[in-house]
């Protein structure tokens, strides 16, 4: 039991991990705390299911087509949005509120377009791989090799690239970044493809695990995945790294029944938040997150 | 049938702008004055509405104390969320209190012995009954209507709406102007100096919160016995997100700014229900509510890009940051 929840937790934690590094660049770099990602997740989603079911094509072919996708729109939406609010020197609360109106037409305009109703990639939900105690749906092995590989390019990316070295010290400190060279509008162009590229990776992994999925799902996960930036501390990449990890496996572990009877697995993404509260209450700054910026 | 000459679309429209006018005061009196980022308004209208609801059914109260206690419980739920997430960071505590919402339409939705579950209030009484927490309160609107010789029963509700937010504007306007709504734009200015000054910053904060708290659990009865009926899913963090519309479309830290927000929020929300020409008559009523809300989202957008300081904001004092 413990082990098949500690695997559950990794493949939850993993979705939320990937997307919540997608939420923290932008937060670090633009200092936007984008309420819109939940919905660019579920367009990928819905892109790839566009691609997997109707079209036919490949899962893997179908979440690289989903993953351009939310990058072109990503890239689309700082053109015609982010930048004129930036070139405006719109402040915290304008850019968060622009992002909740952006999250609504998204999120309608989907709706409009693909309809509420359920949808779920074609793969065998009934293939099960047995690990020792553990049982693996196909989803869930796909998800985890996926996760596994994609937080280990995010990590090398962020620590070895030039790039992605110039984008933390963008986050850390933009004037000092612009003073040492670094040209701004491209590296935030180059950071709205990466976020857009991980919400289409998030979006695909969530609709696999889930088994199926609406336009509106992209919002539920939103929540976790805020709550993943925040105890891992705004704008560390390497924090939102490991606060969705952290969140996943609690979630799925608060259901243990053999801790104290375990929590009743609707109150999943209540245990997110309660772990967030207490971490905050001990370090108000996030896990990875310094002192200086409370 | 043209719905926009009928008495009936009007007093609607206007009973939604009454119950939202309330709704967002509360925000007005958190953001516009203590520069508190709550993102979790709807949660205190839950309560507000659940606690009235399960008294009236389940304890069988009269609704007259219920109701009451039902602010006070919404009011007290703003101090319960606040004392641990005030000292946080403005932004953190923006996605705390979203959570917070989140968590409170959790517990509504699945705690079924105490809510009545996603069925709704409808499920509170005993099973194979249909609960009705209203009751009293029809009776009380019957009596306004015979009163004041109105025609309809919404009339009447249009007219006590208007009254209970009339009386709450002008006392929130009122507060605003003494010291103590002084020491809160102080803190929203510039928290350190309020401090600095010898003001205890939290406990100012904490009673700003709860009292737009209870704001919204006013405004959840209003929700509550207007609509005869809820569940959780009528509250889902989107009715936060049209008070701040709300709010900054009729101007920050303008108290008489919030009707005016909430009367074209209504027109809004409420009238593109009946429009009915080429192209949006093609489509059926679940698509319609689609572009109702892409256009809401779209006049947000439009706002915070084109007129930071609202309608009847004045630029000096407060712009969106």
């Amino acid at each position: 039991m413990f082990w098949q929840l500690l695997v559950n937790g990794l493949v939850t934690g993993s979705v939320i991990a990937i997307a919540a590094v997608g939420v923290s660049l932008v937060y670090g770099i633009l200092h936007l705390v984008n309420f819109a990602y939940g919905d660019v997740i579920a367009f990928g989603a819905l892109v790839a299911y566009g691609c997997n079911g109707p079209l036919g094509l490949g899962m893997v072919l179908s979440a690289l087509i989903a993953m351009a996708a939310t990058a072109a729109l990503s890239v689309g939406l700082d053109l015609v949005l982010w930048r004129p609010l930036r070139a405006r020197r719109a402040g915290f609360m304008s850019l968060f509120l622009a992002s909740i109106g952006l999250a609504l037409v998204l999120r309608q305009s989907l709706l409009l377009a693909a309809g509420p109703q359920p949808r779920s990639y074609r793969v065998d939900p009934y293939r099960v791989y047995v690990l020792g105690s553990v049982r693996l749906s196909q989803a869930q092995l796909i998800t985890i090799a996926t996760a596994a590989v994609a937080i280990m390019v995010i990590g090398v990316f962020l620590a070895r690239t030039t790039l992605g070295q110039v984008m933390r010290a963008l986050a850390d400190d933009r004037a000092l970044a612009a003073i040492a060279g670094v040209d701004v509008g491209r590296v935030i162009t180059y950071t709205w493809i990466l976020s857009g590229l991980l919400a289409g990776v998030a979006g695909v992994l969530a609709g696999l695990v889930e088994s199926s999925f609406d336009p509106n799902f992209g919002f539920h996960l939103l929540l976790p995945i805020f709550a993943a930036v925040v105890l891992g501390g705004i704008g560390s990449a390497y924090g939102a790294l490991a606060g969705g990890l952290v969140l996943g496996i609690a979630m799925e572990l608060s259901t243990w029944t053999s801790l104290f009877g375990g929590v009743d697995p609707v109150y999943k993404p209540v245990v997110a938040f309660v772990v967030l509260a207490a971490a905050l209450m001990v370090r108000p700054q996030g896990l990875f997150g310094r002192a200086r910026v409370v | 049938m043209n719905a926009l000459a009928s008495g009936g679309f009007w007093a609607f429209v206007g009973v939604v702008a009454g119950i939202y006018t309330i709704f967002s005061l509360g925000l007005q009196l958190q953001f516009g004055f203590a520069g508190l980022l709550n993102f979790g308004q709807v949660a205190f209208m839950a309560i507000g509405a659940y606690a009235m609801a399960i008294l009236v059914v389940k304890e069988g109260w009269s609704t007259w104390i219920a109701a009451p206690l039902a602010v006070v419980a919404a009011a007290v739920a703003g101090v319960l969320l606040g004392l641990p997430s005030l000292r946080l960071r403005a932004d953190y505590f923006a996605i705390v209190t979203i959570a917070f919402s989140e968590i409170v339409r959790y517990v509504a939705t699945n705690e079924n012995a105490l809510t009545g579950g996603s069925q709704g209030t409808i499920a509170l009484g005993k099973v194979g009954e249909a609960a009705q927490y209203n009751a009293q309160w029809t009776r009380f609107q019957s009596w306004v209507q015979g009163r004041l010789h109105l025609t309809s029963k919404d009339a009447a509700m249009l007219a006590i709406v208007w009254t209970v937010a009339l009386v709450l504007l002008t006392l929130v306007w009122l507060a605003v102007r003494t010291p103590w709504g002084r020491v809160l734009r102080a803190i929203r200015e510039d928290e350190d100096a309020a401090a600095s000054l010898g003001k205890n910053v939290l406990s100012y904060k904490l009673q700003a919160l709860a009292l737009g708290a209870a704001l919204a659990g006013v405004a959840g009865l209003f929700y509550a016995w207007q609509f005869f009926f809820f569940s959780p899913d009528d509250f889902q963090p989107l009715l936060t997100f049209f008070a701040w519309m709300i709010v900054i479309l009729g101007g920050l830290g303008r108290i008489w700014a919030v009707p005016v927000g909430a009367a074209i929020f209504g027109f809004l929300f409420a009238g593109t229900r009946f429009l009915d020409f080429r192209p949006l008559s093609s489509l059926d009523s679940a698509d319609r509510a689609y572009v109702r809300l892409i256009v809401i989202g779209l006049v947000i957008i439009g706002l915070v890009v084109l007129r930071p300081q609202g309608i009847l904001g004045k630029r000096d004092e407060m712009v969106l940051e």
